[in-house]
């Protein structure tokens, strides 16, 4: 029976299978980092148990570590003693572990990529939504909460349900100026952040395969914002080429034995998934969002929508509430809205491609003086190259911040965060109510729309504007 | 895990759809080691509207919550489970829950409960008219009623979670009974799968 790629790589990791009870699922590799992972080792103390397997986990710390000098004391004790605990937990259960000063250190979602421990047709979990991230390679990704998380350190399984599985195909080309941020956006917006519930998403079509790795882990890092918990892009040149000469890549008959196993990880033709959602390439503008959810965006050639022309009551009533919070009033052209803040990093957007288009638009100009921008790579080596292409001095030049790596500003757990009531554009995945700072609004762009807007201090179409 | 049978008491009408675990336990108090003590934090920034529904005393000590559509979404943090379960939910019963969310609280033994949205939209308007009408879940059973009424419906619950839910199991325990089972799987894993022990001096392929 022909197969998707979803269900391929789910029947290889299948530990034991009994009616009227989840599989349990075989984990290839647990990513761990400062915040959702004391209580976990904890749990383990408290009932004597050990981390089975080491050799398969590594932590990093990145949510709450300062983006400023590391070499003066932390700020925040709050945030030392969290890290703190980490660096002990690692030691006392033998976790390999990249701290601070560490030159992989940096996003658990950018580095594991980076150093080629991410692969194809692995199980790969963290004890973060972002974990989907890691699907760009063709292997199922997905996060955990803190009691799963003590679970695969125990056992190095998990109990899982089988999904339902969801094809997304992007047909056709995008125009020039569309990132892969944009077709992430266009996605939810058209399935609701709920619209993948319970399925695992496999990412198809021309413009999927079109996109380079780090735009296809943009792509998958945004699938929780639709619902699903994974979403995957079938290996191919692309995913062989990224992985070749990586540090934890195999090599000599290794790879080659690897490479043939990575290329027969296809849906099968004939194949069939539970839901099919099809969008055209050539239909995706440039995207905003608007409101407090990640669906609630538009092309930045609209306006902002009327809460009246909402589907349901429902959605009528949650608009309402969002233009509140956001403080912007219905009709209000998109290009209109002015910004305070500009964030460029994230899991979503901190790749060494995206500081590249940010800082080609920032070349030779300069931040509108209203406005605060930051960049923050996405991990020691993205900064290393940036800084060795000179990418930080255009940024300097241009008048934005340049710091250490970090989660950062994406959710405001170290310093770097929004006052109440400032507006940012920001390349990171949530523009949840307060995510980046109490009472902060947030609008979701590409690196490409982000840099633009700091530089004309509100948004503007990146497709006319040079 | 705590063992739930039955669930009786009031419920807190919590009338939003898209409700984010950012919204139920915000980042400053992810920065806690400990495990308990979240339940002052739990909607820590929507608390500060003195007419927020949590801060109606009519509610205080209610055992469930009734909240609209995919409640719980965004961020795996355990930490918005773990506040529900300090400030006393052992219920939540809404049309959908996100799926890290709903899978988080079956491990720390919180109920999520999906009924259809006319349901869901009875008890709402119930609740917050009548902040004390008092609501039974008997999880053997499946059903959710309304007490002084004839109004009792079925819910759907995954056999596996019904039976760690009442019994109080321990997943972790559950699983180390198959312990052979993993060991014969790493047996026969394919020993090219990347070891995160491995050292490496050169590192710095970026892309």
């Amino acid at each position: 029976m022909p197969k998707t790629i979803i269900e391929k790589i789910w029947e290889q990791h299948v530990v034991r299978t009994h009616p009227g009870e989840p599989d349990l699922l075989y984990i290839d590799l647990h990513l761990v980092h400062e915040v959702t992972s004391p209580q976990a080792f904890e749990g383990l103390r408290l009932t004597n148990r050990k981390v089975r397997r080491p050799d398969l986990t590594l932590a990093t710390v990145d949510h709450n570590v300062p983006t400023t000098d590391r070499s003066l004391p932390n700020p925040d004790p709050l945030s030392a003693q969290q890290l703190e605990t980490m660096r002990q937990n690692a030691k006392d259960f033998a976790v390999p572990l990249w701290d601070i000063f560490d030159l992989r250190q940096g996003i658990v979602h950018i580095i594991s990529p980076e150093q080629g421990l991410t692969q194809p047709g692995m199980t790969i979990v963290c004890g973060d939504s972002h974990t989907s991230t890691h699907g760009a390679f063709g292997a199922l990704a997905f996060g955990i909460g803190t009691s799963e998380v003590e679970h695969v350190l125990a056992t190095q399984t998990l109990t899982q349900m089988a999904p339902k599985t969801m094809s997304v195909e992007v047909t056709g080309k995008l125009a020039e100026g569309v990132t892969a941020k944009d077709v992430v956006l266009a996605i939810i917006n058209k399935i609701g952040v709920d619209g993948g519930v319970g399925h695992v998403i496999e990412y198809r079509g021309e413009v999927i395969r079109s996109l380079s790795m780090e735009g296809r882990m943009t792509v998958c890092n945004m699938t929780i914002e639709g619902g699903a918990r994974a979403g995957l892009v079938a290996p191919d040149e692309k995913t062989i080429e990224y992985l070749k000469g990586r540090p934890y890549a195999p090599t000599g008959e290794e790879w080659d034995k690897a490479v043939e196993a990575w290329n027969a990880l296809v849906t099968d033709e004939g194949a069939k998934f539970d839901t099919y959602v099809e969008l055209k390439g050539e239909e995706i503008a440039p995207h905003v969002t608007w409101g407090t959810t990640p669906a609630q965006s538009v092309p930045i050639t609209s306006s902002v929508p009327k809460p009246e022309d909402a589907v349901s009551a429902a959605a009528k009533e949650t608009a309402e509430r969002s233009l509140v919070y956001m403080d912007l009033k219905a009709g209000t052209p998109i290009e209109e809205i002015s910004i305070d803040r500009v964030f460029i990093g994230s899991c979503t957007n901190g790749r060494i491609e995206d500081l590249r288009a940010a800082a080609a638009v920032a070349k030779g100009r300069k931040v509108a003086s209203t406005v605060r921008a930051m960049v923050v790579p996405g991990s020691g080596p993205v900064k290393m190259q940036a800084e060795a292409e000179g990418l930080h001095q255009i940024f300097l030049d241009a008048g934005f911040e340049w710091r250490e790596p970090g989660c950062s500003m994406c959710l405001g757990m170290n310093p770097d965060i929004l006052l109440p009531g400032e507006r940012a554009a920001s390349t990171s995945n949530r523009n949840f109510e307060g995510r980046q700072g109490v009472g902060g609004r947030t609008h979701l762009v590409s690196p490409e729309m982000a840099a633009a807007a700091a530089i004309e201090g509100h948004f503007v179409d990146i497709r006319r504007w040079k | 895990m705590r063992a739930i049978k039955t669930v009786n008491g009031n419920a807190i009408p919590l009338n939003r759809a898209d409700v984010d675990t950012d919204q139920i336990m915000p980042k400053q108090f992810l920065k806690r080691i400990e495990r308990s003590g979240y339940g002052p934090f739990a909607f820590f920034d929507w608390k500060k509207d003195p007419s927020f529904v949590t801060n109606n005393p009519a509610y205080a000590g209610a055992p469930i919550m009734l909240a609209q559509q995919n409640f719980g979404c965004g961020s795996s943090r355990e930490h918005a489970v773990w506040g529900l379960e300090d400030m006393g939910i052992t219920a939540v019963i809404a049309p959908s829950f996100a799926d890290i969310f709903r899978n988080n609280c079956s491990k720390v033994g919180l109920l999520t409960i999906e009924l259809p949205q006319e349901d869901v939209d009875y008890l709402m308007s119930r609740a917050e008219e009548l902040p004390g009408g008092n609501i039974t879940i008997d999880v053997a059973s499946q059903t959710v009623s309304v007490s002084g009424t004839a109004w009792s419906r079925h819910f759907d619950i995954d056999p596996f979670v019904k039976h760690r839910t009442l019994n109080g199991l321990d997943d972790i325990g559950l699983t180390l009974q198959h312990a052979d089972d993993i060991s014969k799987f790493e047996e026969s894993r394919p020993a090219l799968k990347p070891d995160t022990s491995r050292a490496f001096t050169d590192s710095l392929k970026i892309g």
